[in-house]
């Protein structure tokens, strides 16, 4: 039991990210590029950027998914370890943001993998990815807690 | 020593010693931060984090993964162990090195072409660093008459005087094996992934966790075995590896990567040519 509160508060505050670029403009990637600089250090929430879905617990989606790129997702979704957490960041990523009705445009990262939180903005701000990842993380605390297709 | 004193010993480093990698990594990531004027991560992080490896899926591709991770983390602490309970040091370094080939080959194990990649850079590191701490051992030898580490630690004189050329070596030794720039083409740390995480990409969960705890002990016994060079005194056992700790994360902050063609041209002409060259002055006069 108290082992569990133990992984559990471990899972809270060593959040590995893996961020999945699903083919947008690339404002989201830079304002994210921009907090793991040293003005927003995402480090010190011991966020560490790692490339590999095996290592990440945290999956960050931005730009609009389209039937394309549709299989890479969930294909890296299904390889990132469990627990773990799914952050659509951007109108792109959210809703299809301004490409929605395109003819290859899903229309949201939710219509591929299940998404726990979602970050609106054209490009959210620092501080409010910031926030996401914090608060799609504070569902580890919970026991049980992690995505919600899981 | 006693049968008593030897499992005392033995009980006490298998204790500390990952408690003490651990913080040697949170020294380093805290450093690092600083370097480039940030917070960085809590001195707990590395703890957390292991922590985190625990209680994740492990999905190992085959029986060999958790085999061979495991078998590196025993003979990490099976050279830890060699080195705290005095023996020879020419045992720690076969020791060390069947370690490293089992990292290996777990990587290789997997089809992965990251891993398998990763995993031939980080033969090709081997093949660039391990004449340099050979030849050191045996500068070692030739200075106080034996390869026991009881016998170092008794000599009157800091080895460093004898060996001065050994430090240089042993530096580059210290920044291959810790995957620092300029030398990290294998598995590079983090954000400056190359070839996905390199060896290090088909572990996951629980067996990275081994992997990890590993690493720290091998860090911790390469700046142990740097604090041999200057036996005499506490303050000397101590500056030197923590000088060298230091200026290793400031070269991996300031440092690009280098290939593997070039890192093994310039370390073995600026770390194993002198080397050789100090031992043939010590075995002439």
């Amino acid at each position: 039991m108290i082992f569990n509160r133990l992984i559990n508060r471990a899972r809270y505050k060593s959040p590995w990210l893996l961020f999945f670029n699903g083919g947008g403009c690339n404002g989201c990637a830079i304002e994210i590029a921009a907090c793991l600089t040293p003005v927003y250090d995402l480090e010190r929430f011991g966020v560490i950027n790692k490339g590999n879905p095996k290592h990440a617990d945290v999956l960050m989606i931005a730009g609009t998914v389209n039937y394309r790129n549709r299989r890479t997702l969930e294909n890296l979704y299904s390889t990132i370890t469990t627990p773990r957490i799914v952050l659509a960041v951007g109108a792109c990523a959210c809703t299809g943001g301004i490409f929605k009705g395109a003819y290859n445009v899903l229309g949201g990262a939710d219509r591929a993998v299940a998404v726990d939180v979602y970050v609106p903005g054209c490009p959210p701000k620092p501080e409010a990815l910031i926030d996401g990842i914090l608060k799609g993380i504070g569902r580890f605390r919970s026991p049980g807690g992690g995505n919600a297709a899981d | 020593m006693s049968i008593s004193q030897t499992v005392w010993l033995a009980s006490i480093t298998a204790v500390v010693a990952p408690l003490a990698g651990g913080m040697l990594h949170a020294l380093d990531r805290k450093l690092t931060a600083r370097l480039q004027s940030r917070c960085g991560p809590s001195w707990v992080q590395p703890f957390y984090d292991t922590l985190k490896l625990f209680g994740k899926q492990s999905q190992a591709v085959n029986q060999w993964q958790p085999f061979f991770a495991l078998l590196y983390l025993f003979g990490a602490a099976a050279s830890m162990m060699v080195f705290v309970l005095g023996g020879d040091l020419l045992v720690l370094f076969f020791l060390s090195t069947l370690t490293v080939s089992f990292l290996v080959m777990g990587a290789l194990s997997s089809a992965s072409p990251y891993s398998r990649i990763g995993a031939d850079r980080e033969m090709i590191q081997a093949l660039i660093y391990e004449p340099m701490l050979l030849v050191a051992l045996v500068g070692v030898y030739h200075a106080t008459g034996s390869f026991d580490i009881s016998a170092v630690r008794n000599h009157p004189q800091p080895l460093l005087l004898q060996l001065p050329m050994a430090y240089p070596a042993l530096f580059l030794v210290f920044l291959i094996k810790m995957h620092k720039s300029p030398f990290d083409f294998s598995a590079a740390h983090h954000a400056h992934q190359e070839l996905v995480q390199g060896i290090l990409t088909e572990y996951a969960g629980p067996v990275l966790a081994f992997l990890e705890i590993g690493r720290w002990l091998e860090t911790l016994l390469l700046l142990l075995i740097i604090s041999l060079f200057w036996n005499t005194g506490v303050g000397g056992a101590v500056f030197l590896p923590a000088a060298t700790f230091a200026a290793a994360i400031l070269l991996d902050n300031i440092a690009p990567r280098l290939v593997w063609r070039w890192a093994l041209r310039w370390i073995w002409i600026s770390g194993l040519v002198v080397i050789c060259a100090n031992l043939a002055w010590l075995y002439w006069t």
